[in-house]
């Protein structure tokens, strides 16, 4: 993987907005956003209501992603270019999870919604009308997804890398500072995590920094490149875009997101917590 | 499961303790006419100048962050350009006026 087979600039999203076997997807959490005026073309995804399962705390299974790309016209050929709102967190969650049941022609339009509107590019009302197809989805890959046996496991073995902001890693705060931070989990981080905020691999328009820029950020933070990583957040998603970042544009071979992140690792009992601003080690 | 997607800023905040929420809020208006600036890309900064939160300002150029005690600096994006102001917050509501241009 590199950032030429898995980004792509607005220009280029412009110039293929009518191509045809080419879907823009828009993926955001509020999808109001997509209502008041999208991409030419594009189709709405919202990340809550199409992609979590509505009762357990999890993502839709295989059958539920096959009927959801059906029912959205779009077929395992397409090339699906995703983007949405929010430094396109919610696209490169998407982007991961398009990957995990096997989509082969996936890219993320280098930064998505902010980067297009202060563009001044078109955006429209109108949606489209995409016949059905039998979209058929491969097995989850388990490779890029890690559940939270694997992270304990991997205190002080594998590279764990918290990207919240240093606030919330330092357990100042609880969850972004858009939210209200009264929350049930406790403060702090997982030990031995490094902090490397999301927001340092992206720059403020919200296209994502050089391949030289990510390189040096995540050696300066102390990420041994030999080892496997798992980056988390507070949900999964904003670790999604450092996922994208390793695993995508710089081609570490062994990156995986924890998608339970702190809401699942700050609620559970019994396991080590670090506060402050250093790393920790496992006690 | 809360999201970490920005809420609406014009909606007033849902039941938040000012006793203990430090908020930050206030308008971004474009400079000599002051006209408020809707679907600004709102950022708020810490005191390193490192990101710390983005929200999308309302219609009438809204905007609202839940910080902690500080000093923060918050930065808007916009078409009609940007902007950005020095903010020293304590617990309650802080509110800024943000010119863009």
């Amino acid at each position: 993987m590199s950032r030429d087979t898995a980004l792509v600039t607005a220009e280029w999203a412009e110039k293929n907005l009518h191509t045809p076997g080419v879907v823009f997807v828009e993926v955001d959490e509020d999808t109001t956003a997509y209502d008041a005026g999208h991409l030419p073309g594009a189709v709405k995804l919202d990340w809550k209501a199409d992609l979590q399962d509505p009762v357990r705390r999890d993502f839709i299974d295989r059958s539920q992603f096959e009927a959801l790309l059906s029912a959205n016209g779009i077929s395992n050929d397409d090339t699906v270019i995703l983007y949405g709102g929010n430094n396109n967190w919610f696209a490169a969650y998407a982007y991961w999870y398009f990957t995990l049941y096997g989509h082969r022609e996936l890219k993320l339009l280098d930064g998505g919604r902010k980067k297009w509107e202060l563009d001044n590019r078109t955006l429209v009302t109108e949606v489209p009308n995409r016949p059905a197809t039998r979209y058929t989805a491969a097995a989850p890959d388990r490779s890029i997804r890690a559940f939270r046996d694997e992270v304990l496991a991997a205190i002080g073995t594998k590279n764990l890398v918290d990207v919240r902001s240093p606030d919330e890693y330092a357990g100042r705060l609880l969850a972004p500072a858009h939210l209200p931070q009264e929350q049930a989990q406790r403060a702090g981080h997982i030990p031995t995590a490094l902090s490397v905020p999301w927001s340092k691999a992206a720059n403020e328009d919200g296209t994502f920094k050089s391949d030289d820029e990510l390189r040096a950020l995540y050696a300066e933070a102390g990420l041994d490149g030999s080892k496997p990583t798992i980056a988390y957040c507070r949900i999964g998603e904003r670790s999604s875009h450092t996922w994208f970042a390793l695993h995508e544009l710089l081609g570490h071979a062994d990156v995986k997101n924890y998608d339970g992140s702190w809401t699942e690792y700050g609620s559970l009992v019994g396991v080590p917590v670090a506060v402050g601003d250093q790393p920790g080690a496992l006690a | 499961m809360t999201g970490c997607a920005a809420p609406d800023q014009s909606a007033p905040p849902p039941a938040v303790d000012l006793a203990k929420e430090t908020v930050i809020t206030g308008v971004v208006r474009a400079d000599l006419a002051g006209t408020p600036v809707a679907g600004a890309y709102v950022r708020l900064l810490d005191a390193t100048g490192e990101f710390a939160a983005e929200v999308v300002s309302s219609p009438a150029g809204q905007f609202r962050f839940f910080a902690a005690p500080g000093k923060w600096t918050v930065r808007a994006l916009s078409r009609q350009g940007n902007g950005d102001v020095a903010v020293t917050a304590d617990r309650g509501l802080t509110e800024v006026s943000l010119t863009v241009g």
